[in-house]
């Protein structure tokens, strides 16, 4: 073969493997640091198998680093991200502004109706589904068995709050420091006013009425947040307006706490002896309510969203049905074992016997996420969306503000009284600039 | 007597100075503590912490899970390309501002510091929407041109200050001697400010390296410098304590080094001109 054959020959192959680099379309993916997203992470050469054209890039960061980011980029249009990770939330302003690619065309095979009608909910839009739930939680009551026994009481499967702080003031022992019952305290949206907000449905209580006047000053919200400080001034841990979700965590696999109300995703946690010494003790109750006919239990997913506006439509969405889909929780399943698949998406996945059996909470999960309605949260009629959260832009800053009045309040700074007059006023002061109210 | 009470002194500011130091030092020493630790033992009581097991589990995962050069590079062009670029212009402009002083030369001195004094939150959407069209966003020449804009005032205040307290009569002398102004500036200010131009740079460096809000807030993927690597480790929900502290210890470690061998050429540099 002469020099100038071989030569030719190289230039070929060089061209064609020019062609299939070209061909690549690397997506950018922006995501929350968890572990069921970092798992994903891990198991992306099946994706690459099924379809080598598409690289993904993952941008990982803090959940409200990466909330601040991708709304900028979406409101931009910056172009930065082609799949984000976004909450329940986001999807209905976001949806509703146009600012989502719809996934109706998803294929039939994607079975879309098998997503949990409560998350389904969520993240619909005028009949449109904006983004595809990777994974979903609710909030549950977390105990101590032993302590429960101990204090003579049993812990029914549907607690009231009567319950709540009688079995709080039973198991509480200070001077062994053992705290009746842990909840969130720090200021902010997704913290204490995430528990908050979902306690007050229970109560009868809402953040606005149908002409989106502010409900501060109503009985529901007096009877909320004083039943809320007298659990944590009497049975709770000291310090706790500083606490959230981790804080609580260290307390209760400490041993520290008797109960702990938080986020159905704790339970794996609590329940691992690796890191909780209390992992053999623990049990699942669904969140408290008070016979009106809605718990205070939250509502919360991590979806897959595509920006409008992405030059690579095609590449995210091949992308969101593989990571959302069934074959997926059966790819984990093979991989990493049942009890690590992404709970709280698929009602296929509390069908499946090897589940329920790998996942001790499954049920307890899947009835709390069925207890709340995003589109029906409270005992009365709503303009607004969200269990734990009223799905307006302006909810972010305002549940903070009032967030941080209710942790002063837990502090010592105000009374209850005063804490409720404050979110009030300064609710019904941005709501008049937002032009909701005149 | 005297003496006693002089010893007595030192002996106390001498225990001050270790308790502030240590005081100061004391998060970097916990971090880089707690990222030799298990996730479940890194939550415990600090005693417990101690007294847990030592393990390299962390910075396996990390390694595992990111790629640490890639972030470590973009933050070294990063921080060293905004630095050098910063001094190129800032060296001019101090000589300028201490040798050759206008009537209003304090006034723009106050004016580049009070730039600093603007939240950088309230330009984050005017530079970020200016980035997307220049196409600027992610990309590490878009961080070092705002990072070289952020800095630059300090980095001339520093110029400034050391300029003003070489002689001007040493660059008259050169002037007389028949040297150009690029000359007196390459071959007669520049050998002299050495030390300042040193400690300026390393103090740079570092502020550039640390930088946080601009670099997570303008790149993604592609330029993502170390802050974003340490941000991933980050979570509200989960736990996440000791990995963050290996992250956070491989992302110091390289410019804590480099403090730890300049620290005379920094100390010196900051406290030029404070006593007299």
């Amino acid at each position: 073969m002469s020099v100038t054959i071989r030569a030719l020959m190289g230039a070929c192959a060089l061209g064609a493997l020019g062609t299939a680099a070209l061909a690549e379309t690397t997506i950018t993916v922006a995501t929350v640091n968890n572990g069921d997203m970092i798992r994903m992470q891990g198991l992306m050469d099946a994706f690459y198998e099924a379809h080598p054209d598409i690289k993904v890039e993952w941008v990982t960061l803090e959940e409200n680093v990466l909330r601040q980011r991708v709304t900028q980029d979406v409101a931009t249009k910056g172009g930065q991200f082609d799949v984000m990770t976004i909450g329940t939330y986001e999807v209905p302003i976001w949806g509703e502004r146009g600012w989502l690619v719809s996934l109706d065309d998803l294929p039939e095979s994607y079975d879309a109706d098998d997503i949990l009608p409560a998350i389904r909910g969520g993240l619909t839009v005028d009949d449109h589904l904006y983004a595809a739930p990777f994974y979903g939680e609710s909030s549950m009551v977390m105990y101590r068995k032993d302590l429960m026994e101990a204090a003579g009481l049993e812990m029914p499967e549907a607690p009231t709050w009567d319950f709540i702080k009688e079995a709080a003031a039973a198991m509480t022992d200070k001077a062994g420091e053992v705290y009746g019952i842990c909840l969130r305290g720090k200021a902010g949206w997704g913290e204490n006013m995430a528990f908050l907000t979902a306690m007050s449905n229970s109560y009868g209580a809402r953040w606005f009425d149908m002409d989106w006047k502010p409900q501060f000053d109503s009985e529901a919200w007096k009877a909320t947040l004083t039943d809320y400080l007298d659990l944590m001034n009497n049975y709770g841990p000291p310090g706790a307006s500083s606490n959230g979700f981790n804080e609580n965590l260290a307390l209760f696999q400490s041993g520290k706490c008797g109960m702990w109300i938080d986020a159905t995703v704790a339970a794996s946690f609590v329940t691992n002896p690796t890191d909780s010494t209390v992992a053999d003790k623990v049990g699942f109750a669904l969140a408290p309510d008070n016979g009106l006919g809605k718990r205070g239990n939250w509502l919360w997913a991590w979806n897959l969203g595509i920006p409008a506006g992405t030059q690579k439509e095609d590449a995210a969405k091949t992308f969101v049905e593989w990571a959302t889909s069934k074959e997926y929780l059966a790819l984990v399943a093979e991989k990493e074992g049942w009890a690590n698949v992404p709970p709280g998406t698929r009602t296929s996945l509390y069908e499946n016997p090897e589940y329920l059996e790998a996942a001790p909470f499954a049920q307890m999960t899947l009835d709390s996420i069925n207890a709340a309605d995003p589109q029906h949260p409270t005992v009365d009629e709503v303009p607004y969306v969200g269990v734990q959260f009223v799905a307006i832009p302006e909810f972010q800053g305002l549940g903070t503000a009032v967030g941080q009045q209710f942790s002063a309040a837990l502090a010592g700074q105000v009374t209850a009284e005063q804490a409720l007059q404050s979110a009030q006023m300064l609710t019904e002061r941005e709501m008049m600039k937002a032009g909701y109210i005149k | 007597m005297a003496r006693n009470v002089t010893n007595r002194r030192k002996a106390v500011v001498t225990v001050l100075a270790w308790l502030v130091g240590l005081a100061i030092f004391f998060p970097i020493l916990w971090i880089f503590i707690l990222s030799f630790k298990s996730e479940g033992d890194a939550i415990k009581t600090p005693f417990e912490v101690l007294g847990s097991a030592w393990t390299f589990e962390s910075y396996a995962t990390v390694q595992e899970r990111s790629n640490y050069f890639r972030h470590f590079w973009n933050s070294v062009v990063i921080s060293v390309g905004s630095t050098l670029i910063g001094l190129l212009i800032a060296i001019p402009a101090a000589w300028a501002m201490a040798f050759v002083p206008g009537k209003r030369t304090k006034d723009v001195l106050m004016w580049m510091l009070s730039t600093k004094m603007l939240p950088p939150v309230g330009v984050l959407v005017p530079i970020y929407l200016l980035f997307r069209n220049l196409g600027l966003l992610d990309t590490r020449l878009g961080l070092v041109i705002v990072l070289t804009l952020i800095n630059l005032p300090i980095i001339v205040w520093m110029l400034y200050t050391y300029f003003k307290e070489i002689p001007g009569e040493i660059l008259e002398a050169a002037r007389m001697d028949g040297a150009s102004l690029k000359n007196e500036l390459i071959h007669v200010l520049t050998p002299m400010a050495v030390p300042g131009i040193a400690s300026t740079l390393l103090l740079n460096i570092i502020l550039a390296w640390n930088e946080a809000f601009w670099t997570l807030n303008l790149t993604a993927a592609k330029a993502a410098p170390l802050t974003a690597f340490i941000a991933s480790y980050s979570s509200p929900e989960g736990l996440f304590y000791a990995k963050l502290s290996a992250a956070s210890t491989m992302a110091i470690a390289p410019i804590l080094i480099m403090g730890w061998f300049s620290q005379k050429q920094l100390v010196r540099g900051l406290t030029f001109g404070a006593v007299k």
